[in-house]
C-alpha cells in the first residue's frame, strides 16, 4: 500500500486517491477543428512510461486534483504539486 | 507407535491433561502442547495422505514449514480446514480429521494408488485428461486429490480487528539475532516493534539453550524484553509477519488464545529481518515415510513439550548443528546412531554411536520407518531424523524486492546487502552459529559497544547435501505436492528447465507449502541436471503471504452488513413503521413497496399515483450546490444541455456526457438565483457527477469563482405526486402560492415555514402533477407525518420505488445505466446536439461512429400477442430474416392491462409502427415499435 502526498492534506494512504490522467495533455478544441486522430489520441493514447511519470491524481477525501511525479517501476514518489496556478 | 513423553521437562503442564480425537481415535495431550506435539507424543505416526499418490505422511517439522501434518479441526461444531498441526495450540474439545483420506489416514481406501506411480508422472493430468474435455474428469480428480474439506456451516464471525500502526524500527523474529538487534536499538532509545511467530521470544534459544553475557539465556532474554518495553517498544508473540508491501508496509497475523485473531498493518521506518532458517530434508529412497522427521524439530519437541520422536533413532546429517540434537536424545534415554556424511567431524556426544562418512540411502517400513539403510546396510530403527542443512528464511526480504547471492560456506542463497530496504541478521543471513547471530543482530541495529557474548560455537561446518539422480528408489523433493526427483528429471527432459516452468509443470513448491522445505532441493536438482550452478538456476518468485492466512483475518470486519454498507434514509424508521419493505437501490436502502406481495403492491401503488395522490421518499436524489459567479459557465461546459439560459426560479432536465460522448448521467438542475444552482444527479451517480464538476472547476475554470457543495445527505426530499397533489399541499398549509401561474411545472421556489427552510420543485418523474418538497433532514419526520396524514385524507397513500419505476417507464423516462448502456449517445435518446459552444463530449458526437444511422435508439415496445410484459434484457430479433440481435429490452412497466417496455433498438426511430421479434425466455414474441412514452404523451396530467 503506497503513501501519496496530497499537496493540501499531506501524506495519505493510496486508497484515498484516484488516478485522473497523465499530466500535460491539453484538451484539443474547438471540437469542429479537431481531427479524429487528435481526438482519439487525447482520449486513448497514453505514454504509460516505465520509470518517471507525471500524473494528475485526485485526493477523494478533500476533492482536490494535483500533479504527482512518481516512478512506475520502483514506486518511489518524487513529489507532488498543485495544478498550475493553484496554491495549497 | 514410537513417539513417547518424558516424565518431566518442557513447557507443558502435566497436571492439565487435554483430550481430543484424531480421525475418531481418542488422544490425550497436555496444556502447552501444540496439536503436533500431542500427536507425536501419542505415538500416532500416519497423520495424512499425500496429495497425489495417497502415500502415508507423518509429522516433519515444528512450525510454519510443516508440509504434511495438515488437519481439518472441528471445534464447537464448526470445522476449519487445512490447519497446520504445528501452529495450533491444543485446547479442550477438538476433533481432528486428517486431510485427503477416507475413512482415515491409517486405512485410506486410495492407498493402493501409490502402486500405479509409474503411470502417474508429472504432467500426467495435463497429458491424459484432455480427451473428452477436462471438465468431464475434474470432479473425480478433485475427489481423489487435494487437502481439507470446506464446512458450509462454517460462517465465522467477522470479529478480526485490523489495526494500523507505525513502527520506527521493526524487527522480524525474536531469536538470538532479533533479540540482539532489538536490545541494541532499545538501548539507543528507539521504540522497537519485535514480532515473532513463536509462543514466546527466544527462537532457537528456547530449544537449543545457551549462555549469553555469562548467564542463562533466559535472564538475558527477559532483560532484553524489559528494555524494549521501557523504551516504548512493543513485543508481539504468536504473530506471523506474512507480507511486505509498497512503501514500507508490513502485514502481520496475530493469533490470540480465547480472543479473535488480529491483522496488523505496520508502516515501518527501518526493518531488520531475523526470521531464522528452515531445515532441509535429505534425499533417499522413501524419504517421505512417517517417522522421517527434521532433526531440529525433534529437538524442539523434546525440549519444549517433553515429546520424544522415537526410541531407536538414526540421525543423518552433514553439519555440526545436529550434534546437540543427538546428545539431547541420548540423555533422554534414546538409542541414537549419528550418521554423519563427513569424515572430519566433532567428537561423538556422550552415549551416541557416531558413524563417520555414513549416509542414509533408504528407509523401509510399511506405513512408517522400521529400518534404515546406512551406506547400504540395513539397521533397525523406528525413527529417522535428518538434517540436510539450513535454508535461510528470506521470504520477506524477497517480497520487498531483494536479490540473493550464493554463499558456498553456508551452502545457501543469502540476501545481497542493500538490494532491499531492510537489513538481515542471523540465520536468515546465513549466520547459523549463536555467537555470529548475536553479533549480526547487534550490528544491524547499529549497536554501540560489544555485541552480546555467547560461548564460541566454532564454525558451523556444513557439508553440501544434494539429491542424487543416480540413487535407487523414489526420492521425494516436495512432500506436500508429491513431487519426486524423477518428476524433476522428467520436466528437465521435456524442456521445463526454468524454475518457474518447473514449478508449474510438476507443482513443486505450490499450494499452502510454497516450497518452504522443497524449493532448495528442487532447484538444486535442476541445477545438477542442467549442469548449471544454483544461482544460475535461480529461484521462483516469492509472494505474500509467507504462510496461509485465514480469509477472516484478511477480510476483518468488512463482511456481511459491513462489506458494502448501504446508505440509510433519515426516515427509515418511519417507512418501516408504515409497513415498507426495504431494498437497496443504487447504494441506498429505500422502500420498495408496502405490504408483502410485491407485484400486486407495485401495481396498486402505481394506481394510487395515477388516481389520487402518492407520497414517496426521494431523498437520495443528488443535491450538488453550484455557487458563485462562475457557476453557469461551469455547468454549460460540463452538461450537454445548456444551463446558463435557465431563468432563476426554474428547473431544466439535462444530460451529462463523458468525453467519449456517452451519456454519463441525467437529471434536473434547479436555478435558485443567478449564481446558485442545484444539480439533481441520479441517486447512485452523485459522487461521480461531483468529481466531474470538480475536475472542470479546478483544471479549466477559476476555482475562486465557483464552489461545489454536495448536500445530498443534509436534506430530505418527499415527493407528492398525483391529480390531488396540490390539494394535499394546500391542506398541509404550505406557505407558498401554489397557483400554476406562480409555481408552474418546472418551477422552483423557496420559503420559510415557521422557521424551517422549505424548497419546492415542480419536477415530475411519474408523469403526474408533482411537488418535490425538501427540508433540512432534522425536519424530516415532522414533514413526513404531516404530508402522510394529508395524503391519507385525500384518499392517497405512500408508495415504494417499484411503483415509481413502473410509472416512469410508462412515461418513457430513462434510468442511466438501465435504459442506456456504454454506447448510448444523446442523439440515441432523441437529443441531437444544437450547441455551437464547447462542452464535454462534443467532439465525440462528430465521429463517424456517432453519425451512423443504424445506432441503437430508445423506443417503446408494446406486445401485439396480448401476452404478459416482456422480460428486461430480452434481445430484439428480426421476424423475417436471419436471427441476430437488434437490441434489447431495457425496462418494463408490467401493468397487465397495458404492458409497456423500453428498449434500445437498431435504427429504432425509423421503425416506428413496425413489428419486431422479442426473444423472450426461449420463444420469439411479436412486438410493435412505438414511442418511448406510452402514457399521456402531451403531458396534460402535469397540469391537471
Amino acid at each position: 500500500m503506497q503513501i501519496f502526498p496530497c499537496p493540501f492534506c499531506g501524506p495519505r494512504d493510496e486508497r484515498e486517491f484516484h488516478f485522473a490522467t497523465e499530466a500535460g495533455k491539453p484538451r484539443p478544441e474547438p471540437a469542429d477543428k479537431v481531427s479524429a486522430e487528435d481526438w482519439a489520441a487525447y482520449l486513448y493514447a497514453n505514454e504509460a512510461p516505465r520509470g518517471e511519470a507525471r500524473e494528475v491524481w485526485l485526493h477523494l477525501t478533500c476533492g482536490e486534483y494535483f500533479v504527482m511525479t512518481r516512478d512506475t517501476l520502483t514506486r518511489e514518489v518524487k513529489g507532488s504539486e498543485t495544478l498550475p496556478g493553484r496554491r495549497a | 507407535m514410537s513417539g513417547w513423553r518424558l516424565d518431566r521437562g518442557g513447557e507443558i503442564d502435566r497436571d492439565r491433561p487435554i483430550g481430543f480425537t484424531f480421525d475418531g481415535h481418542a488422544v490425550t495431550g497436555f496444556a502447552g502442547d501444540t496439536l503436533a506435539s500431542a500427536l507425536l507424543a501419542s505415538g500416532r505416526r500416519v497423520l495424512g495422505r499425500s496429495f497425489k499418490y495417497h502415500r502415508p505422511r507423518g509429522l516433519w517439522g515444528a512450525g510454519a514449514e510443516e508440509p504434511n501434518a495438515i488437519v481439518d479441526v472441528t471445534e464447537g461444531g464448526v470445522t476449519t480446514p487445512n490447519l497446520r498441526a504445528t501452529l495450533e495450540p491444543l485446547r479442550e474439545g477438538l476433533a481432528l480429521r486428517s486431510v485427503n483420506t477416507w475413512p482415515e489416514a491409517a486405512r485410506d481406501r486410495h492407498r493402493l494408488l501409490d502402486r500405479l506411480n509409474r503411470f502417474l508422472p508429472a504432467g500426467f493430468y495435463y497429458k491424459t485428461f484432455m480427451a473428452g474435455g477436462w471438465m468431464r474428469w475434474e470432479p473425480m480428480i478433485r475427489r481423489m486429490a487435494g487437502l481439507g474439506r470446506l464446512d458450509p456451516a462454517n460462517a465465522p464471525p467477522a470479529d478480526c480487528a485490523q489495526i494500523n500502526a507505525r513502527a520506527d524500527l521493526l524487527v522480524i523474529g525474536a531469536g538470538p539475532a532479533g533479540l540482539a538487534a532489538a536490545r541494541a536499538a532499545a538501548r539507543a532509545g528507539r521504540a522497537v516493534w519485535l514480532i515473532d511467530d513463536g509462543d514466546a521470544p527466544g527462537g532457537s534459544l528456547r530449544w537449543r539453550g545457551g549462555d549469553i553475557d555469562g548467564g542463562p539465556w533466559r535472564d538475558w532474554c527477559a532483560d532484553t524484553q524489559e528494555r524494549i518495553l521501557r523504551a516504548g517498544g512493543k513485543i508481539l508473540s504468536r504473530t506471523t509477519l506474512w507480507g511486505a508491501f509498497d512503501h514500507g508496509l508490513y502485514a502481520a497475523w496475530e493469533r490470540r488464545c480465547g480472543a479473535p485473531d488480529r491483522l496488523w498493518r505496520i508502516r515501518a521506518g527501518d526493518v531488520i529481518l531475523a526470521a531464522g532458517a528452515i531445515e532441509r530434508p535429505l534425499w533417499f529412497a522413501n524419504n517421505d515415510l512417517p517417522g522421517v522427521i527434521s532433526a531440529e524439530a525433534a529437538l524442539r519437541y523434546l525440549t519444549l513439550h517433553g515429546a520424544v520422536a522415537g526410541r531407536r533413532i538414526v540421525l543423518a546429517t552433514g553439519n555440526d548443528g545436529s550434534y546437540p540434537v543427538a546428545a539431547a536424545l541420548a540423555r533422554a534415554g534414546c538409542d541414537v546412531t549419528l550418521a554423519d556424511a563427513r569424515g572430519d567431524t566433532p567428537d561423538a556426544p556422550e552415549g551416541v554411536d557416531l558413524r563417520r562418512e555414513t549416509r542414509v540411502t533408504g528407509a523401509e517400513g510399511r506405513d512408517a520407518v522400521a529400518r534404515v539403510r546406512l551406506n547400504g546396510v540395513l539397521q533397525e530403527a523406528d525413527t529417522l531424523l535428518v538434517s540436510g542443512g539450513l535454508t535461510p528464511s528470506v521470504h520477506i526480504f524477497m517480497q520487498a524486492g531483494g536479490r540473493l547471492d550464493w554463499d558456498a560456506e553456508c551452502d545457501a542463497l543469502i540476501p545481497r546487502a542493500g538490494s532491499a530496504s531492510m537489513r538481515v541478521a542471523g540465520a536468515a543471513n546465513g549466520a547459523f552459529a549463536l555467537a555470529d547471530a548475536l553479533a549480526e543482530g547487534h550490528a544491524a541495529a547499529g549497536g554501540a559497544g560489544n555485541a552480546p557474548r555467547a560461548e564460541a560455537a566454532g564454525d558451523w561446518g556444513v557439508l553440501p547435501m544434494r539429491p542424487d539422480p543416480d540413487a535407487a528408489g523414489r526420492q521425494w523433493i516436495d512432500f506436500q505436492n508429491d513431487v519426486t526427483l524423477k518428476d524433476v528429471a522428467l520436466a528437465q527432459r521435456e524442456g521445463f528447465v526454468s524454475v518457474e516452468h518447473l514449478k508449474r509443470y510438476t507443482t513443486l513448491g505450490m499450494a499452502t507449502d510454497q516450497g518452504r522445505t522443497s524449493n532448495f532441493a528442487g532447484l538444486a536438482a535442476m541445477a545438477g541436471l542442467t549442469d548449471r550452478s544454483i544461482p544460475e538456476t535461480g529461484t521462483t518468485t516469492y509472494r505474500p503471504p509467507f504462510l496461509p492466512v485465514p480469509l477472516t483475518v484478511i477480510a476483518g470486519r468488512r463482511r456481511g452488513q459491513l462489506f458494502d454498507p448501504p446508505r440509510r434514509l433519515t426516515l427509515e424508521r418511519a417507512h418501516r413503521a408504515a409497513g415498507a419493505q426495504l431494498r437497496e437501490y443504487g447504494g441506498w436502502l429505500r422502500p420498495a413497496h408496502y405490504g408483502d406481495d410485491e407485484a400486486e403492491a407495485a401495481l396498486r401503488e402505481a394506481g394510487v399515483a395515477r388516481e389520487t395522490v402518492a407520497l414517496y421518499d426521494a431523498s437520495p436524489l443528488g443535491k450538488i450546490e453550484v455557487i458563485g459567479p462562475g457557476a453557469a459557465e461551469l455547468l454549460d461546459f460540463c452538461f450537454f444541455t445548456r444551463l446558463s439560459t435557465l431563468k432563476p426560479g426554474r428547473a431544466r432536465y439535462g444530460l451529462m456526457l463523458s468525453e467519449t460522448g456517452i451519456v454519463f448521467d441525467d437529471g434536473v438542475t434547479l436555478r435558485l438565483a443567478g449564481d446558485r444552482f442545484i444539480v439533481s444527479a441520479s441517486s447512485s451517480h452523485v459522487d461521480g457527477v461531483r468529481l466531474r464538476l470538480e475536475d472542470a472547476r479546478q483544471d479549466r475554470f477559476d476555482p475562486a469563482r465557483v464552489f461545489l457543495h454536495d448536500v445530498t445527505a443534509h436534506w430530505t426530499t418527499l415527493c407528492v405526486a398525483g391529480p390531488r397533489a396540490r390539494d394535499v399541499l394546500r391542506a398541509a398549509g404550505v406557505p407558498v402560492d401554489l397557483d400554476d401561474a406562480a409555481l408552474p411545472h418546472m418551477g422552483v421556489t423557496e420559503a420559510d415555514w415557521n422557521g424551517r427552510t422549505l424548497r419546492i420543485a415542480r419536477v415530475s418523474f411519474t408523469g403526474e402533477r408533482s411537488y418535490e418538497l425538501s427540508v433540512p433532514s432534522r425536519h424530516a419526520e415532522w414533514l413526513e407525518s404531516l404530508l402522510a396524514a394529508r395524503v391519507g385524507e385525500a384518499g392517497g397513500g405512500r408508495i415504494g420505488l417499484e411503483a415509481v419505476l413502473t410509472l416512469r417507464a410508462q412515461k418513457g423516462f430513462i434510468l442511466i445505466g438501465k435504459d442506456t448502456d456504454g454506447l448510448t449517445m444523446p442523439q440515441d435518446l432523441g437529443w441531437p446536439n444544437r450547441r455551437e459552444d464547447e462542452f464535454i463530449g462534443k467532439r465525440s458526437l462528430l465521429t463517424d461512429e456517432a453519425l451512423r444511422n443504424d445506432r441503437r435508439q430508445l423506443v417503446g415496445l408494446t406486445a401485439t400477442d396480448g401476452g404478459a410484459a416482456f422480460t428486461a434484457g430480452a434481445h430484439l430479433v428480426p421476424l423475417d430474416a436471419a436471427r441476430r440481435s437488434l437490441g434489447f429490452v431495457t425496462s418494463v412497466a408490467p401493468d397487465p392491462g397495458a404492458p409497456h417496455a423500453l428498449a434500445l433498438l437498431e435504427s429504432g426511430r425509423s421503425r416506428m409502427g413496425e413489428s419486431v421479434g422479442v426473444f423472450d425466455n426461449g420463444a420469439v414474441r411479436e412486438a410493435r415499435v412505438i414511442a418511448p412514452c406510452a402514457f399521456d404523451a402531451k403531458g396534460e396530467r402535469l397540469h391537471a
